[in-house]
Parts: C-alpha cells; structure tokens; sequence
C-alpha cells in the first residue's frame, strides 16, 4: 500500500465510523444547525479533495470531470436533506463509498501492476565485472562495454547478452521464454541476458550492450505493448467523451423538466424530487468502470502472455489473434526442426560408407545446409583424401575429383545432365543422387524432423475455433505433403520462393476478406520478414536473439515451440471475452440504473452501487485475465 | 526525438486525459500516456526545447488533472 492508499483508507475508516455514530446519537431531538454541523464532519473528512479538485476543473474549465459530478451529486444531496429529511447519511454515503471505490481501483491497479511486473522480472540489477587483476567489481550493467568479462555466480541472471569464456553450468530460460527444462551451458556457448545461472560459476564475454541485449529488447517490447490501443480502448475513450455530457445535459433537463411536467399536469412541482433525481442521475453517470478494467484486462493478458514466454506487442494484437480462424504455417524451422539428418543410404555398387565418403568429400566446402548434414554424417572430413576441383552447378548439384575419380553428387536433373542411370527412392524427403565416373552410384536421401509438439499443435490450434491450417514452403511436393499429413494440416503449397510465399498469403487474405476473420502467419522469423509484416498478425518463433524477428513481427514466441500459439490464442480469447463481458455489464447496468432513477424508482445507494459496485465487479473480472492456463501435451 | 517519463496519475480517465492534454502542447507532435506502465512517451517536434517543453505538458496536464506529475527532470 501507498502512503497515499494508507492515508485514504484511514480517511475512509473515520468517516464511516463517525456517520455511524451520528447517526444513532444525532435523534430528531438535536437542533437543526447543530445536527448539520456534525454531520458536516465525517463529509468533509471523507470529500474534502474531490470538492477540492471540482472547484480547480471549474476553474481550468474541465466541467465533466468525475469529481465535479459527485461534488454536485453530494452537495445535491445535502442541499435537499436540509430542506426535507435532515438525513445526510446519504450524501456521506454516496461520498464514501465513491472514495471506497477510488481506493479500490488505486489499490487493484497497484496490486496488478505490482504482480505484472513481477511476472516479466527479468531485468539485471547488477553485474559483476571482472577487471584485468581478476579483481570483481560490482557495477551498472548500462556502463560495460562490449568485449568485457562478466562473472556470473551461482543463482545470478545473466546480465547482458555473450559467450561463455569458461566454466559449465545449467541456465534457467524460464523467464524469457516459459521453457522450464534448463539449459546446458560450456565455452564457447553464446548465452542471453536474462537467463539464471543455475549452478556453476561462469564467466562471460559480453558481445552486445546492455541496450542491444534480449533482456532490454524484450522489457522495451512490452513497455511499448500496452501503448498501443486496442478498438475496445479507443471504443472507450470516445464513449467517456461524448457518454459524459449526454449524461449532465440528461440530468439538468431531469431536474428543470420534472417539476415542469408536474405543474403541467396540475399537481405539486416537487422541485425537490427532481433535483434529487438528477443527482442520482449523476451518480451512476460515472465510467469508470469501463475506462480501468478494459486496459487492466489487455495489461494483464499481456503479463500473463509473456510469463509463459509470448511476447505480444500491443493490446490491438491481442485482439486480432482473438479474431485469427486462418494458420498459415512456415514448414522449416517452425514446424520442423530444419536441421537435416541423413535418414537412409541406398547404394547401388560401394557400400554405405563409400557411398557417404564420396558425397562428403563433394561437398567438403559447401556450407548449404544439405551439405553440412552429409559431412557431419560422415563424421572423418581429414582422412587424407584428395579433394580436387570443385564445381558449383547451381541449380543441379556440385563435382570434383576425389581421388582422381569424377564424383558428382546432386538432384536428378544432374544424374540425366551427365547420362547416368538413376532411379527414385520410396523414401521421402530430400534425394541426393551420386554418380562416380559417369557411373550412379546410389542416393542418400536427407530429411528434416517434425517437432515434437508440432502435430499437438495443429490439433490444438483446431481446439481453439482454427479452421483453416496451411502450410508454406520452398520444399519439393512430396516432402511438403508428408509433413502436412503427418500433421494434419489441411492445405498446402510447396515449391515457393520467397515472393510466392507473400502472394500466397495475399491470396488467402482476399479470400478472407469482409468475414471479420483474421489470418496469422507462423515463421522462423529469419527470411520470413514481408510475410510477417503482410498478414494480419505475424508470429516469430525461435526468435531468441533474432532482432530482425522482434522488429518484424506482432507476436514473439520466445522458445521453438508452435504449441505456444494455442496458449497465445487462448490468452487472447479469454482476454477479449473479459473485455466484452465488462462492457456489456457496465454499460448494462448503468442504462438500467439510469432508467431506474430517472423514473424515481433508484435512490442514491442503489446509484452508488451502479458506480462503485459495478466498478469493482469489472476490475475483479479484468484481473482474471492473468490466470489464463498454458495449452500443455503430454509428453 | 522520442522521450518517456515516469508519471504519477491515479485513475485511467485522468491519464486519458493527460494525454490528450500533452498531445495539444506546443512542441509536442505526439504523446501517448501507458497508464498500467505509468509511462509517457513524448515525441517532440524538430528543434523543440525538451526542458522547457516539459514544462509546459505539466502545466497543461495539472489544468486537467490536479493530482498527476511527471518526472522529467
């Protein structure tokens, strides 16, 4: 609590206490102006501000501010007790429980704020820099250069993005990407900031500024996230704006056209009565309600998202991925793992190590990804062989001499380019024909591996109102439908170029249009950048450290796992179904509330509940949003 | 040039309304207020004097919303 909030709360507490009092002891018996006089005591205690700032929004002309109503609606209220009742519990009422809902929401807010924050604790306080005498200093992460050796203890995050120098240890990524099985750590090892040392002590070579480092990059992206408004929260602000006057205009025109049908149709003008109708008019009046619990519900939401290592860049993308019914997927590396492996080796004369000794040596200086899956297979490059003469022949494939012998090795548009005689594999995935001498020689076929959550995570994503999963790639067709009816996709388009990828998307975007459905696009993040930015809502994966990624798409799924989309739409759901439900309950309430006192059938308390109650209501469902579950498989 | 501030405002209404009062000072091309941060963002116009801005986006707010502050010294 802050020394505000203690302050209100004793405030609030003496108020009520003395109202209580005075109202047993102050009998009909006390004199008047006595009686008023008392009671002007727990009122002033409890309303001195709020008439206060009303008197300073007269001046700065801000009439419709929400203090200047309740000081109408109390001093109304006073105003008609000194004529008739004498009972002005109720304007002190009206006034405490205002001020009971003001610390309320002061309170809920801060608490919320609090536990968000806590949530996305990532952030380094300090870091230990070890100068050039091995002495450890304590310092700013802002004030360490690049290049600097950290030292990083047991139990301590990792402060700024590097490369571990020495020592082994285990890291906890929990807090920046939700993954809760540590990570393995030795030298040479990048490492990013944010990460907790679990057990060994490291030292770090820092190979970014605290301002470059994932750690800041990710605490500025969800700074930003709540900035950028949402339709409901502009929905909001300008109802406030125009919701307020109505309401004053309605409740002068209560009080001058009340009495005035009274007179007309012959009876008492009961000006009284009017007056006292308007001010519970203005009671209810207030939007508060509305104007905290929406961003509250967006602001958790998000806290939550990024607890369980989502990274949302706003409160209109939440919405949106509410509204997502179109997956369309990137195949390698968001749904695969797009490291290829050597599954099969089917030769027709060597045997298998030749076969995979050759294709090796070919491509001893290739760095393509299929490549460096056949070197690492084969395991013993510097075995001595001679490696001569080796051609790129984009397109089909790459020769050399290995050991005076001609070896080509690619795709079979190579194998009929020189005339040898291939044949197909049954096996799909990606076929690497070999040919030495002019001669085939047999095929390696390479395949990349679906990942482990990737087919929970359609079904999942089906679960959650999907209808529609495609999926986009560069990949031949056979491998392409494998993978999507190995997953369940139902759509997909294979053989695209980068470009294509965009139109593809375009495409499905046109067809989608005018239904109100949304598409999201899932990539790696790395050449994905214009799809990303063309869909609706674009989703990185696997972006740890990836900027490129962070900048380019609405949505950040800090860990590799697609799965993580399904919690991220259900997140969104629940947000956006909090949203609706509270505003379709403040606003409901308060036109009923409205009609009900201006027909005479609310008093003041009932008002206040329209006001305070429903506020607290709204505020209670927006935290809510917070405690939204993670879409788990079992393993 | 783009600067945040740390704010001290109570309820989201008045925020609101911050904004659009800081929005409508001279020097300012635009501003947003993140009431659950706490936070305003202010993009200054080209050549604007940031201090003397400031200044003047707290008088406006105060005319508002007495009870908020802005650190921006």
């Amino acid at each position: 609590m802050s020394k505000k909030q203690k302050k209100n709360l004793l405030r609030i507490i003496v108020a009520s206490v003395l109202m209580v009092i005075f109202h047993f002891l102050l009998v009909e018996q006390v004199p008047r102006v006595l009686r008023f006089l008392l009671y002007m005591i727990p009122y002033l205690v409890v309303g001195y501000d709020i008439l206060w700032k009303a008197g300073k929004g007269i001046k700065n002309r801000q009439p419709f501010d929400e203090s200047l109503l309740m000081a109408i609606a109390t001093l109304g209220a006073i105003g008609v007790a000194l004529a008739r009742s004498g009972d002005y519990t109720e304007a002190i009422a009206v006034m405490l429980f205002y001020q009971v809902g003001e610390w309320f929401q002061s309170y809920a807010v801060g608490r919320s704020r609090k536990n968000i924050t806590e949530l996305m604790d990532i952030c380094p306080d300090y870091a230990n820099l070890e100068g050039e005498d091995g002495s450890i200093e304590e310092v700013d992460p802002e004030e360490v250069e690049i290049g600097s050796v950290l030292v990083v203890k047991p139990g301590e995050k990792i402060p700024i993005d590097g490369v571990v120098v020495e020592g082994t240890s285990t890291l906890d990524t929990a807090a920046l990407t939700g993954e809760s099985v540590p990570r393995t750590v030795k030298v040479g090892d990048e490492v990013i900031s944010g990460c907790i040392n679990q057990k060994g002590l490291l030292k770090i070579k820092t190979s970014k500024e605290f301002g470059e480092s994932t750690v800041s990059k990710v605490l500025e992206l969800i700074e930003e996230a709540s900035s950028r408004k949402s339709k409901s929260e502009n929905f909001i602000t300008k109802f406030a704006r125009i919701y307020t006057p109505i309401v004053v205009y309605s409740a002068l025109a209560l009080a001058i056209l009340y009495p005035l049908g009274n007179v007309l149709m012959g009876k008492e003008a009961q000006i009284g009565e009017g007056i006292y109708r308007a001010m519970t008019f203005l009671v209810i009046s207030c939007p508060c309600a509305l104007v905290v619990s929406i961003p509250l519900s967006f602001f958790a939401g998000i806290g939550c998202a990024s607890h369980l290592g989502i990274l949302v860049k706003g409160s209109n993308y939440m919405e949106t991925l509410s509204e997502v019914r179109t997956v369309v997927f990137d195949k390698t590396g968001t749904l695969t793992q797009g490291v290829f492996e050597v599954t099969a080796l089917h030769p027709d004369m060597l045997d298998q190590k030749e076969l995979l000794h050759f294709a090796a040596h070919v491509e001893r200086y290739s760095t393509h990804p299929i490549g460096e899956s056949l070197k690492k297979a084969f395991g013993e490059e510097a075995d001595g062989c001679q490696v001569e003469d080796v051609e790129e022949i984009a397109g089909y494939g790459v020769s050399a001499m290995v050991n005076q012998k001609k070896v080509y090795v690619g795709n079979a548009k190579l194998m009929e380019k020189i005339g040898a005689k291939w044949h197909d594999c049954h096996l799909t995935g990606t076929v690497i024909h070999v040919a030495v001498e002019g001669e085939y020689a047999g095929h390696i076929v390479i395949s990349d591996r679906n990942k482990k959550h990737a087919g929970a995570a359609i079904s999942a994503l089906k679960q959650q109102g999907i209808t529609k999963t495609v999926m986009l790639t560069g990949d031949v067709e056979e491998v392409a439908k494998q993978v999507a009816n190995d997953l369940g996709i139902d759509l997909c388009y294979s053989d695209l170029l980068p470009q294509d990828k965009v139109s593809k998307v375009e495409e499905l975007l046109v067809a989608k249009e005018g239904q109100g459905q949304k598409l999201a696009f899932v990539g790696d993040g790395i050449n994905d950048a214009p799809v990303l930015s063309r869909a609706d809502v674009g989703v990185a994966m696997g972006a740890m450290g990836s900027d490129a990624a962070i900048e380019a798409a609405d949505l950040v799924l800090m860990d590799d796992d697609p799965l993580k989309l399904a919690t991220a739409i259900r997140i969104s759901k629940t947000c956006l179904s909090i949203v609706h439900q509270n505003i379709y309950f403040a606003i409901g309430v308060k036109v009923l509330c409205l009609l009900l006192g201006a027909l005479g059938f609310a008093n003041m308390w009932l008002a206040v509940f329209a006001d305070v109650g429903v506020m607290v209501l709204a505020v209670l469902n927006a935290i809510r949003c917070m405690f939204v579950k993670e879409v788990k498989v079992e393993d | 040039m783009k600067k945040t501030y740390k704010i001290e405002v109570d309820c989201a209404n008045c925020a609101a309304k911050m904004e659009e009062a800081a929005k409508n000072t001279e020097g300012v091309k635009d501003a947003s207020v993140n009431f659950m941060m706490l936070k305003m963002k202010v993009e200054f116009e080209e050549g604007a004097d940031v201090e003397a801005t400031m200044e003047k986006v707290l008088v406006n707010c105060k005319k508002v919303e007495s009870d908020c502050q802005i650190f921006y010294a």
